[in-house]
């Protein structure tokens, strides 16, 4: 007998387009054809396979009513409760700090407005991702510098009044920097004047007195000369064929624009700066990515589903919400659930004074209100229409 | 010296589409559901100003799923 040709194969994997997702169908493309080249696949066999899989696919479907947030938080939470709380300073990337394990977990479960360590993966364009020197040279371009990174030493003269700080000449140049220009950034940025003396700059307030000058004496320290904000540490690291700068700190929008940046690819560990600029849906993307990477690290496989779900909650409302009383739990539209999580009280108080109504809509209402839960087979309900109202005699 | 970029190139982004009335429509009427039970967008979100959508509109954005290839999810802009 002989079989069906591959184009008919094709033709009749795509005809499940409409129930079945697209990975599923690139999949059955790729393994029938395999078999299928020789013609080895009758009709028969092939309309078998495809109901087949129609069947699998449904099966395997969730059903409607299933408690797919309980499960999501059982999966998630019982490999949670494995992980190492300790965080280690290391992970893939040397010398970055980078915060692991369920700390990390919970600060994107949370939605924390900073993370504990920022830190961003900046690729760079075709040009400066081949040469290690250009790739150098960016990476201390973005590196923040302030007064206190090129000094050696700092002496306040109570004398004269002065403060006098001492340049240590290599860290000068590795960031192109001389004393003259260091003089002028000061001059501008602050009330002083600022004399060179040889290897030595003599700042001096404008007002003569001591207390002026210890204020003077801080904020020079602290003042940057180069970089860009946020941008605290930065390690320039060969992956596959081109040099990736990473950074210890983040300032997402202001690295986007800079001009050797690809910013098709850079990102960010902070996800708030992901939604501010590039919105909610990157930073559900962003979510999933950090979370899967965190599980991963540690060994545990949860199914990435779970994941997306909790993910999809947190950003269904337009801004990203955290899990918890100021989130996704405490902007439930039901009194009782809101009362039956956190601060019951307040949640009470509120809502008499509001003189809010509880439509007994959801399952905490309902446990509460001791009948059966609208979940599973509890959600079906049986309606009638009588006689004279649509029904048929 | 800075570089303009566009939120709509970057990896983490899916793709986000204006949907014109009469799909709008029968994207409501398949789920039936009013827009308001969509997943929701702000109009101050960087994609939604890019592709100028207006609050009222119900934008299709075609996700790249681990798990199904393509996913097709829609959100209604509203207002800040």
């Amino acid at each position: 007998m002989v079989g069906v040709s591959p184009d008919t194969i094709k033709a009749e994997a795509h005809k499940l387009e409409e129930i079945v997702p697209e990975s599923v169908i690139k999949k059955l493309d790729g393994s029938l054809l395999r078999v299928g080249r020789e013609r080895a696949i009758t009709r028969e066999e092939l309309s078998e396979i495809i109901e087949g899989i129609k069947q699998a696919y449904a099966n395997a479907m969730v059903e409607p009513g299933e408690a797919v947030g309980t499960m999501a938080a059982q999966s998630i939470g019982e490999p949670g409760t494995q992980m190492t709380l300790r965080t280690f300073h290391y992970a893939g990337v040397a010398e970055l700090n980078v915060t692991l394990g369920l700390p990390r977990l919970i600060e994107i479960i949370d939605a924390r407005r900073a993370p504990s360590a920022a830190l961003m993966t900046i690729y760079l364009k075709k040009k400066y991702a081949q040469s290690k020197g250009k790739a150098r040279t960016f990476a201390q371009k973005i590196e923040m510098t302030s007064v206190e990174d090129v000094v050696l030493q700092t002496e306040t003269d109570l004398i004269n009044i002065v403060f006098v700080l001492t340049f240590d000449r290599s860290r000068m140049q590795r960031r192109e920097l001389t004393p003259s220009k260091v003089a002028s950034t000061i001059k501008g940025a602050l009330k002083a004047d600022a004399l060179i003396d040889g290897n030595k700059l003599r700042i001096k307030p404008t007002t003569q007195s001591l207390s002026e000058l210890r204020r003077l004496a801080t904020k020079v320290r602290a003042l940057p000369l180069h970089g860009v904000k946020g941008i605290n540490r930065v390690v320039v690291k060969m992956e596959g064929d081109e040099y990736v700068v990473y950074t210890e700190g983040s300032n997402f929008s202001e690295i986007l624009t800079l001009p050797e940046v690809d910013w098709t690819r850079t990102a960010t560990n902070n996800i708030h700066e992901i939604e501010a600029v590039l919105g909610v849906e990157a930073a559900r993307n962003a979510i999933i990515n950090e979370a899967v990477k965190t599980l991963d690290e540690q060994g545990l496989d949860v199914d990435v589903r779970h994941i997306m779900l909790v993910a999809d909650m947190m950003t269904t409302l337009g801004t990203m919400k955290q899990v918890g009383r100021h989130g996704v739990s405490g902007e439930k539209a039901s009194v009782l659930a809101r009362a039956s999580f956190e601060i019951t009280t307040k949640h009470l108080f509120d809502a008499c004074v509001h003189g809010e109504s509880d439509r007994l809509n959801g399952i905490i209402e309902n446990i509460i209100a001791g009948q059966p839960i609208p979940l599973g087979t509890g959600s079906v309900e049986l309606a009638m229409r009588r006689e004279g109202e649509g029904g048929r005699k | 010296m800075s570089v303009e970029f566009d939120a709509r190139q970057h990896v983490l982004v899916p793709k986000h589409e204006i949907l014109s009335k009469e799909k709008a429509r029968e994207v409501l009427e398949r789920y039936k559901i009013s827009p308001h039970q969509l997943p929701l967008i702000m109009s101050s979100d960087p994609v939604v100003k890019a592709i100028g959508a207006k609050p009222g509109d119900i934008l299709q954005v075609s996700r790249n799923s681990p798990t199904a290839g393509r996913a097709i999810v829609y959100r209604y802009v509203i207002e800040e």
